[in-house]
């Protein structure tokens, strides 16, 4: 029985019907109170996570978002109950780090990760485009370094309990917020308004991550490694779950009545194009050379593996550097009627370029020939 | 000869990379050790796609797949 679900969710229809769900799923959380085209993002959620934290302190963005939990503790126990859940470190943890960040750094350039990016094509917000456009092109440069030998190193097998971190960090976020507790500093902080203070009911949140974890574990659901697998392997495995979240996504949304579309003036999105599209370049560099996606490394965290973990980490980090140092995009405004395009500060455009450069040195510096 | 692709340790794209670098030297049959399932699942999928035969057997630090032409 187990050998027979574990072929199917190797199959094309396994990976078709976790992409069905996400697809489905999203809009429904975005529908229960999550903000607009925004049912899933792990980087906006991990930044919100952040923020809830205290390590970075823009009111609007702090929320302990279960999501990010679910999907941890989703592949956690799809891992564990498959046997397939494996402690593992030592590939290179401070290259990830550092991945994590800069990757963090551009999504939040673009506003949203590759999911989003979907999630907001979905939702009729037509500069997803431009982001998908830029993570096409970073996964593509990602790819030439593996051609041409780039990778992080062998991991090793090491100890059970440290494959247990990421998970109860995670069970910890959790503790903190049903018990919503509350520090003499002020944290942990919960945003009164903005994107921060919308949110789905926690046990619908919680459930669906948990679903979409353990689905994704099964079927290694990645965003970066669909287009990757095109243009290294021609492999449209992955993809075809990515498009079928994207149709389905859309099709849910007509369902809701969530689709608008246009260019400006989109829910939590900038019409900037050069830099939505540099924003996910870097992005998607970062994710190709870390190995995946935002997601995928959450879901890799849960089964066991300590350098996505660090990535992950990485990333929440990249959240607070990118809000304190005010390198995120900001929205597009409507004043007096009038749209004011967004977009990012001097001080972001300067990160992601350096982030490009970083990327760059890290896959001509970290090459070996088999 | 056998041809082993040790892929322990790496992780993916890596072992479908290196096995597939291993397949175009047409040298056959190739030995490819993996330590997870993602590995295993990746590397047969894409053995099949060029129509090589492989199978896979159990080892005591994760699988062994064993690809002929």
């Amino acid at each position: 029985m187990s050998q027979r679900l574990t072929q199917f969710f190797a199959s094309r229809w396994g990976i078709i019907l976790v992409g069905t769900v996400i697809g489905i799923l999203a809009p429904v959380l975005q529908n229960s109170g999550n903000p607009p085209n925004m049912g899933i993002c792990v980087a906006c959620f991990e930044r919100d996570i952040a923020g809830a934290l205290g390590l970075h302190r823009v009111a609007v963005v702090q929320y302990i978002r279960p999501e990010i939990i679910g999907f941890v503790l989703g592949s956690l126990i799809a891992a564990f109950i498959f046997h397939e859940f494996k402690a593992r470190v030592g590939s290179a943890p401070i290259v990830r780090f550092i991945l994590g960040v800069f990757a963090m750094i551009g999504a939040l350039a673009f506003l949203g990760c590759p999911w989003r990016a979907i999630l907001r094509l979905a939702g009729g917000d037509l500069n997803a485009i431009l982001g998908l456009a830029g993570l096409f092109v970073g996964v593509a440069i990602g790819v030439q370094f593996l051609k041409s030998g780039y990778n992080l190193g062998r991991s090793q097998k090491t100890y059970q309990s440290v494959g247990w971190i990421m998970p109860v960090i995670m069970i910890g976020l959790f503790l903190l917020l049903i018990f919503q507790v509350k520090f003499s500093s002020g944290a942990i902080f919960f945003s009164e308004k903005g994107p921060g203070s919308m949110h789905a009911p926690v046990i619908i949140s919680i459930g669906v991550a948990l679903l979409i974890g353990f689905l994704a574990q099964r079927t290694r659901f990645c965003t970066m490694g669909a287009v990757r697998d095109v243009i290294l392997i021609k492999d449209l495995h992955l993809l075809s779950g990515v498009v079928a979240m994207l149709v389905v996504a859309f099709i849910t949304n007509l369902i809701l009545g969530q689709v608008n579309f246009g260019l400006s003036a989109q829910p939590i999105a900038h019409s900037n194009h050069l830099w939505n599209f540099l924003g996910m370049v870097l992005a998607g560099m970062a994710f190709a050379q870390a190995g995946g996606c935002p997601g995928r490394q959450l879901f890799l965290a849960g089964e066991g593996d300590g350098d996505s973990a660090i990535f992950v980490i990485g990333m929440i980090m990249g959240a607070a550097f990118a809000h304190n140092f005010d390198l995120a995009g900001k929205p597009d405004k409507i004043v007096d009627g009038v749209v004011q395009v967004g977009g990012i500060s001097t001080a972001g455009m300067i990160a992601v370029i350096l982030g490009l450069v970083v990327c760059l040195l890290i896959g001509f510096t970290m090459r070996e020939k088999y | 000869m056998t041809q082993t692709v040790d892929a322990r340790g790496l992780s993916c794209p890596q072992p479908v990379l290196i096995t597939k670098n291993a397949i175009d030297k047409n040298e056959f049959p190739i030995e490819v050790l993996v330590d997870t399932v993602t590995s295993r699942e990746n590397v047969r999928r894409m053995a099949l796609s060029k129509n090589k035969k492989v199978s896979v057997e159990e080892t005591e630090d994760g699988f062994k797949l064993l690809i002929d032409s």
